[in-house]
């Protein structure tokens, strides 16, 4: 009974990523996702230049021209391939780490406060809550403007502080739905500890939308870090992130359209394809037992 | 509903409250002065500055102090632009910023709401997959990117509308920036209303309404229409919250003369009561809004007024 | 009253002899068209209403009962295929456009459904909604059209009509919100009322009220009923003719006596014989019993919830629970009878600690379960085991059944190993009767009998001595019900546990329990024996549940429906001083208000909170 047991386990995630591949709009999104990544780690190994090595026979050459410099050059001469694609590294590399910061505090935050209830649960969601009902841009402002501005460590501990209010306002909700239901009931009536609960049935029945909401969570922070880049309190120059391209190509756009659709183009495809991928985990996730 | 609402509203003044300490509090507790960008001051002048400014008093009076003027209207004066007060400054750029963002979200509201509704009703497979594309594309296109899109294809590739400017509020300098804050809000309501829509349209009631005979058109918009429009009236408080960080990009790319620079360059430049004036501005605002929506709410679902 | 369709054209055959007819279905066919493939639910679906008449149909879930009278109606999805013919006074419906359609529905035909919480907008107010099917099919100004919905009101028997038209349906009870329905079905005089399932999600008292009301419309309307229901009691309370269906299909029709009394078909005996009743057949005699040991003592548990208020003022108290008391000694088996409301989950829950009364005792063998610490407390918890009302919500989603039987012993067993415990999984599955080739499936998978077993499973696997039933069975249909009932009756046979049943269906309660304990708003109203229970009540409330529940005997029936009582359950958070009951008791008087009635003893354990019980 036990290779049945220990088949019938793994049926549910596999069924699930079974659904999840099925989908023709995923499968592509996946394809594309995995190109791009593979390309930003990769592709500056092909160019002989370095995101911040001035070119200066090349300024502001238009993509094409030549070979060496694939995506054309900007103001300063700086190589656009490896400059956009350093920007794609920085952008994803930012938001994936940011989404796990506010992924783990925001699940402990919000599973504690739902699971204990009462009290407890009110202040600490009343804290979430006037922390949320600052614009998370004000707080973020504050903190870059608090610590110095452009080091990426204090980017991500800006933006991963203020997403965690989110998870665990979701966690929460999620959490408090959970606690009615009558299988919690049922595991108290049999005498599971409290901590016991928490970790054998609620944590587990949490990944799911936790999952869903994780993928659907990166591209807001790509979006996120984008916007402070742009408008100067992000990622600093002469690094080179999808926002702060963008800011530069948006200046330049009269005269050097390329400026700005290369980053632009970038940025799009990681956002569609992030964003299908997470619809499309939420539709595999949510078999009829829901 | 007269209690519900006052209910609500009792609840704003200690919120706003709590924003204007947590502001004052992080903003004042900052590593770095409003000075110390100057060239290097001597002591005797920086004390001077300090008391001018009221900066040596302990935090507590300054608190006092500040509170006391908002009292009065009275933000302060600015550190970073010496000639004016804060209250000046936004009452400069407020007018600008509130006509762009509240105009976007009457935009969206006027093109979401209607569109959702027709996706959900007319069962036009062609229609509602064009919307499902907009949708997904006005989610992946941020403001910062679609605001200079637009101004290169409409006005630098087109020579439809200007690129940038302002002009005492002439209608043709709105479009752009209004445009580019709307779509996104727009496609998010219009998603929202027509899932829930036909979730609505699902609900037994809805058969039960179609068995007494009453018609198609008054079973949509009596039976149907008020419980679909919930969560679209839910996510107004996150819109403008969504239009008020936005119209920082805005007011950037196409010149407008708002108070989102204010608060950027004010951040930038550590002065604290232009900071602080524009997180409790947009702090009650916002407050404000969510008010309204949540009455809106109430109004349209009378299970909640009754708890 | 002629059945004059003005705009209709009348077959031949109608306007002679079916003048009367109402409703006439021949060869009616549904199917649905799936992923699956064609999927059929009714099949030659022949039958006749005529006016004045009530015809009953009768079935499980599934026999295609309402989706015929859906189909002609045009109320069924788009992937649903109707062949065959429905003529309602002579005109043909199949086929008829939208339009046609709406000028009959709601006018000239009625429809109750089943849930009316559901079943009425919730963000209009009721008067509207009685008022808009006045104006659209009578073309009356609104003004006018409130007058009538306000007369229409009082006609269902509802009470404070004026008020009541205001209100929106959340606010009303189950009761009254039916009667709006009926009311709304009623407002153009209908030639043709339909009632699928009117009175199942009701309390046993407010269906019977529902049930008279509707017997009485049709003697007094004169208009031809359709009562689509599986409980047979219902229909013989109302109908005149019934026709019985499975599988999709009629498989006999007849007068309501020819049919319940003496049916031709096998399926149809079979369906009356399931029907539980409450013929005092006596439960079996407990012969001199050794004294057994004192297992669960209640002592005045009281249960009170703060409730949220509507301004700044303190919290309301709602009293769940009001000084409850009784002994039950090993091997014994208690029942606790009463409607939504009633308190009866909460009792369960409370005497497990599952919910921590307000005040007053519970001891378990000895022990005082208010007053262990948690940790000796959950040690305790493998004595005491419970089951719940909802077979699938009570089951962890993320868990197959062998883990979720094996839970307990995780926690209580933890010395056993793998093996162990797989075969102690085993043999729990086996002696609730599910195979073992379940133990790999998840919840969602399983029927709703089989989640239950699994539940059941899951409690015995330690042996308990103690388990509580909370309304185990009213999520399954009747025949699922039975042999639940019947495996928990064995059970408690083999391992003399003590039982304590909840229920609001006093038949089954009856084939299971020995005592009997009828909980009214939280207090005690009697308790005593099964059999002196049910064969001699004492209690005027007993009385009325007793002389609500519906038996299938048209003989009977319809004389017990018109005695049926009026009036609803106090509000809990403003409960009648005096006697709790006495809102609703035919024979209150002064005293009554005055005074709480005593918990006096009348027999032999038989008890009584009654002023009156010595008169009556």
């Amino acid at each position: 009974m036990s290779e049945a047991l220990a088949a019938a386990r793994g049926g549910r995630w596999r069924a699930a990523g079974r659904r999840l591949a099925a989908g023709t709009a995923t499968r592509v999104a996946m394809v594309v996702l995995a190109l791009i990544t593979l390309l930003a780690l990769v592709g500056p190994f092909f160019s002989p230049w370095q995101f911040d090595q001035l070119d200066w026979q090349h300024l502001a050459l238009p993509p094409g021209r030549l070979a060496a410099h694939w995506f054309g050059t900007d103001r300063l001469g700086r190589d656009l391939f490896v400059r956009t694609l350093y920007g794609v590294r920085v952008s994803l590399l930012i938001s994936v780490l940011a989404t796990l910061v506010s992924l783990v505090i925001g699940v402990a935050w919000g599973a504690v406060a739902g699971f204990a209830g009462g009290r407890t649960d009110g202040w600490m969601m009343r804290f979430v809550d006037v922390l949320y009902s600052l614009p998370y841009l004000f707080i973020v402002i504050i903190l870059t403007t608090l610590f110095q501005r452009g080091s990426i460590r204090v980017l991500l501990v800006a933006i991963g502080a203020v997403g965690w209010l989110t998870t665990a306002r979701i966690v929460r909700g999620e959490t408090l739905a959970l606690k009615r239901r009558e299988f919690i009931e049922a595991a108290r009536a049999l005498g599971v500890s409290p901590a016991g609960i928490l970790v054998r049935h609620i944590v587990p029945n949490l990944l799911g939308p936790v999952a869903v909401y994780a993928t659907l969570t990166i591209p807001q922070m790509i979006i996120f870090e984008g916007f402070l880049s742009f408008l100067g309190l992000g990622v600093q120059e002469p690094k080179a992130s999808l926002g702060n391209l963008i800011n530069v190509g948006a200046q330049e756009m009269q005269s050097a359209p390329w400026m700005l659709l290369t980053p632009a183009a970038f940025l799009v495809m990681l956002l569609i394809c992030l964003n299908l991928l997470g619809d499309g985990l939420r539709d595999a996730l949510d078999p009829h037992e829901r | 509903m007269l209690r519900y609402a006052l209910r609500r509203i009792g609840g704003i003044i200690p919120t706003l409250l709590v924003i204007i300490t947590i502001s004052f509090g992080i903003v004042r507790l900052a590593p770095g002065g409003p000075f110390d960008q100057e060239q290097t001051l001597t002591p005797v002048v920086r004390a001077n500055l300090d008391r001018l400014y009221g900066l040596d008093q302990p935090l507590t009076v300054q608190y006092g102090r500040y509170l006391r003027g908002l009292l009065h209207g009275d933000f302060g004066p600015s550190l970073s632009q010496r000639d004016f007060t804060v209250t000046e400054l936004i009452a400069q750029g407020l007018p600008v910023s509130v006509t762009v963002g509240l105009g976007a979200i009457l935009l969206a509201l006027l093109i979401g709401i209607p569109a959702g509704i027709a996706a959900a009703s007319w069962r036009n497979p062609g229609a509602d997959y064009s919307l499902t594309v907009w949708a997904a594309l006005a989610v992946a296109l941020p403001s910062f990117v679609t605001g200079p899109l637009f101004a290169l294809v409409f006005a630098l590739t087109l020579h439809w509308l200007p690129v940038a400017g302002w002009e005492r509020g002439a209608p043709r300098y709105l479009v752009l920036p209004v445009l580019t804050l709307a779509l996104p809000v727009a496609a998010y309501l219009a998603r929202l209303t027509r899932a829930s829509l036909l979730e609505v349209l699902r609900s037994p009631w809805i058969r039960s309404a179609r068995a007494r005979g009453l018609g198609g058109a008054r079973v949509l918009w009596r039976h149907a229409l008020q419980p679909a429009l919930l969560p679209a009236v839910s996510y107004l408080g996150p819109a403008l919250a969504y239009v008020v960080t936005g119209s920082l990009v805005v007011e950037t790319v196409f010149g407008l003369p708002g108070t989102g620079r204010y608060l950027v360059q004010g951040a930038i430049d550590r002065d604290y009561p232009l900071v602080m004036g524009m997180i409790v501005v947009y702090g009650a605002l916002l407050l404000l809004f969510n008010l309204v929506a949540d009455l809106l709410y109430g109004w349209l679902d009378p299970r909640v007024r009754h708890e | 009253m002629a059945c004059a369709m003005p705009s209709t054209r009348m077959s031949a055959e109608a306007s002679l002899a079916g003048a009367t007819e109402v409703l006439r279905l021949a060869g009616l066919s549904v199917s649905f068209a799936t992923v699956a493939g064609s999927v059929s639910a009714a099949e030659e679906v022949n039958l006749r209403v005529v006016r004045g008449e009530c015809l009953g149909v009768v079935g499980e879930s599934g026999a295609g009962k309402s989706v015929s009278f859906l189909a002609f109606l045009g109320l069924l999805p788009p992937n649903a295929r109707v062949a065959g013919s429905a003529q309602f006074c002579g005109a043909e419906l199949l086929g008829a456009g939208v339009r046609a359609l709406d000028r009959l529905r709601g006018a000239a035909i009625g429809m109750v459904f089943q849930d009316p919480m559901t079943s009425l907008t919730p963000h209009l107010a009721v008067g509207e909604q009685i008022a808009e099917v006045i104006v659209r099919h009578r073309a009356l100004p609104w003004a006018a059209a409130r007058e009538r919905a306000e007369a229409l009101l009082r006609r269902v028997q509802v009470t404070d009509p004026a008020r009541r038209m205001r209100q929106y349906p959340h606010e009303l009870s189950g009761g009254m919100r039916q009667r709006v329905m009926i009311a709304i079905a009623l407002a153009c005089e209908p030639k043709l009322l339909i009632a699928d399932e009117p009175t199942t999600s009701l309390d046993v008292t407010i269906q019977a009220q529902i049930l008279a009301l509707l017997a009485q419309l049709k003697r007094e309307e004169g208009m031809a009923m359709v009562l689509i229901t599986h409980d047979l009691g219902a229909v013989a309370g109302v109908a005149d003719r019934v026709a019985v269906m499975r599988g999709g299909r009629v498989i006999e029709t007849g007068t309501v006596g020819v049919i319940l009394k003496d049916p031709r078909e096998a399926y149809t005996r079979a369906l009356i014989d399931s029907a539980p009743r409450l013929d005092p057949e006596p439960v079996t005699p407990r012969d001199a019993k050794p004294e057994r040991p004192l297992a669960l003592a209640l002592t005045g548990v009281s249960m009170e919830f703060p409730v949220a208020t509507r301004g700044f003022g303190r919290a309301a108290r709602l009293s769940a629970l009001s000084n409850v008391s009784f002994e039950l000694h090993a091997g014994e088996s208690l029942g606790v009878v009463g409607e939504s409301g009633c308190g009866k989950s909460t009792l369960a829950r409370a005497a497990l600690q599952l919910l921590k009364p307000t005040s007053g005792r519970v001891v378990w063998m000895g022990a005082a379960l208010g007053e262990l610490a948690a940790g000796q407390l959950r040690a305790l918890r493998k004595d005491l085991q419970i089951i719940f009302q909802d077979p699938l919500g009570s089951l962890d989603p993320r868990l197959i059944v062998a883990e979720i039987v094996a839970e307990p012993l995780r926690v209580h067993a933890r010395e056993l190993t793998p093996d162990a415990r797989a075969g102690e999984v085993a043999a729990a599955l086996a002696r609730v009767g599910l195979p073992a080739r379940l133990a790999g499936r998840y919840p969602h998978e399983l029927s709703g009998g089989e989640c239950q077993r699994v539940g059941i499973a899951r409690a015995m696997i330690l042996k308990p001595r103690l388990l509580v039933c909370d309304e185990p069975v009213s999520a399954l249909d009747t025949p699922t019900q039975q042999q639940i009932v019947a495996l928990l009756a064995d059970l408690k046979r083999e391992s003399g546990l003590t039982l304590v049943f909840v229920s609001h269906n006093l038949a089954l309660v009856r084939r299971l329990c020995e005592r009997v304990l009828v909980l009214y708003l939280g207090r005690m109203m009697e308790l005593a024996p099964a059999g002196a229970l049910y064969a001699r009540p004492l209690h005027p409330y007993t009385r009325e549940l007793l002389a609500a529940v519906p038996i299938p005997d048209p003989d009977l029936q319809p004389a017990r429906l018109a005695r049926a009582l009026p009036g609803e359950p106090p509000s809990p958070l403003n409960p009648p001083s005096g006697c709790i009951y006495r809102t609703r008791c035919p024979h209150a008087l002064a005293v009554c208000r005055e005074q709480v009635p005593a918990w006096e003893r009348a027999a032999e354990a038989h008890r009584v909170a009654c002023h009156l019980w010595r008169e009556l």
